[in-house]
């Protein structure tokens, strides 16, 4: 590890929120003009984020802030570990904890959706879990290893010779950005069965907490996903440009969906996908 | 105006509560939502949850059946938070005026910051009544 990497893991830590609040941003406009709405302007997500860290502190369960703040900073050192070009299972590791942080939060506070929404988040990680980790696993059967760097070092692109198991990390991408139809454990916007799901009683401050998370975790999924098309890196970019669109389309296109039918398409699809990938390497080599 | 005081008026979250009115004011308040009107271009969005909304909107005359939720809502809501009567039963019973079921008004109940007239109200009145409500908030 360099300097020059160190230097790179703080300039993506500091760039990060703008760039993942700016997404967001893009996300609630282009979602807004497919509705034939106007939209709120890009500049939205942080006025939502000031505004919360502004309200006053309403807390249910001391827990529950402990939670959020290990949410964040679990997704930060995932974050870290990611752009210091470090092992890809122990980042998917660290930020299956991440998501778990955020249900037992949801879990410390005795409301019946709060409970609701953190059952059906931990659905959710069994669903697409197993998918990043395969993911990772597939990465380091082509490249030999399951660092980034390793990744970036490898002399040509992973997507040619990935494209199945691409093609499932675009199925956890959309339960991770809490998309339709897979945005079960809580929604963008509530008014359905859940509230708001696992976020509905963190409030003020610790649900911008959860935002700056939400943020982070983004540009990490969405860098992951650059990867796949490392050499050079801005074709990657612009591949998880429009992957982050393709996403949003569907979005809108797609109904939420049941639960089961979720952990149905990742352990099905996905994981088959991933495993035939894999099978399929092993036998052309 | 500070960021803090310029990011809550820019980012208003409702929470909307009907205390037995008969759904007309609620009808036009979720007409405000679709893209004739769509109130997201102010950034405000149905948040339907009390923890996390600035503006409670409340419609209806307050019966006594709803008088403890409306209650409960206000006061799970943090500050700073605004409160939004909507329709002639919400200001003053409408109606339903001296009616043995009804407390005749949300003021009886909870402070209220703005009232928004009419049977119904009309999404404009009630968009009028949003950013009258924003205004007192910028400046507090």
């Amino acid at each position: 590890m360099t300097v020059t990497d160190v230097l790179v893991a703080v300039a993506a830590l500091i760039a990060a929120p703008p760039a993942g609040g700016f997404l967001v941003g893009v996300d609630r406009k282009i979602t807004a003009r497919l509705q034939g709405r106007m939209g709120p302007p890009l500049t939205q997500p942080f006025y939502d984020f000031f505004k919360l860290l502004s309200k006053t502190r309403v807390v249910a369960a001391r827990g529950n802030m402990v939670w959020a703040w290990s949410y964040l900073l679990l997704t930060m050192t995932a974050f870290t570990l990611f752009f210091l070009g470090q092992d890809l299972v122990v980042i998917f590791l660290i930020l299956a904890f991440a998501g778990a942080a955020l249900a037992y939060g949801a879990f410390s506070v005795r409301s019946p959706y709060s409970h609701f929404g953190a059952q059906r988040e931990l659905i959710q990680m069994l669903s697409y879990e197993p998918i990043l980790l395969l993911t990772a696993a597939a990465v380091a059967l082509q490249t030999g290893k399951f660092t980034v760097s390793g990744v970036l070092t490898w002399d040509e692109p992973l997507l040619p010779a990935l494209p199945l198991a691409f093609a499932a990390l675009l199925i956890a991408l959309g339960i991770k950005m809490r998309k339709s139809p897979f945005d079960i454990a809580a929604s963008e916007h509530a008014h359905q069965e859940l509230v708001r799901g696992v976020y509905t009683e963190y409030s003020g401050r610790y649900l911008a907490l959860i935002h700056l998370a939400h943020w982070y975790e983004l540009v990490l999924i969405l860098a992951f996903v650059a990867l796949f098309w490392a050499q050079p890196l801005w074709i990657g970019a612009l591949a998880a440009l429009a992957v982050f669109l393709l996403e949003l389309f569907i979005d809108n296109l797609a109904a939420r969906l049941r639960w089961s039918w979720m952990v149905a398409v990742c352990w099905g699809l996905g994981i088959g996908f991933i495993l035939l990938n894999m099978v399929l390497l092993q036998w052309l080599a | 105006m500070g960021l803090l005081t310029r990011s809550r008026v820019k980012s208003p979250w409702i929470l909307h509560y009907c205390t037995g009115g008969c759904n007309g004011c609620d009808i036009e308040i979720l007409a405000c939502l679709t893209p004739l009107y769509d109130v997201e271009r102010f950034g405000i969005l149905n948040i339907g949850n009390p923890k996390h909304a600035d503006l409670l909107i409340v419609t209806g005359p307050v019966n006594w059946k709803s008088e403890q939720v409306l209650k409960n809502l206000y006061e799970q809501m943090p500050e700073p938070k605004l409160v939004m009567a909507v329709g002639a039963c919400a200001c003053s019973g409408g109606v339903f005026h001296n009616c043995y079921n009804t407390l005749g008004g949300i003021d009886k109940v909870i402070p209220v910051d703005i009232y928004v007239r009419g049977c119904a109200a009309r999404p404009e009145a009630i968009i009028d009544g949003v950013v009258g409500a924003l205004n007192k908030l910028a400046e507090s």
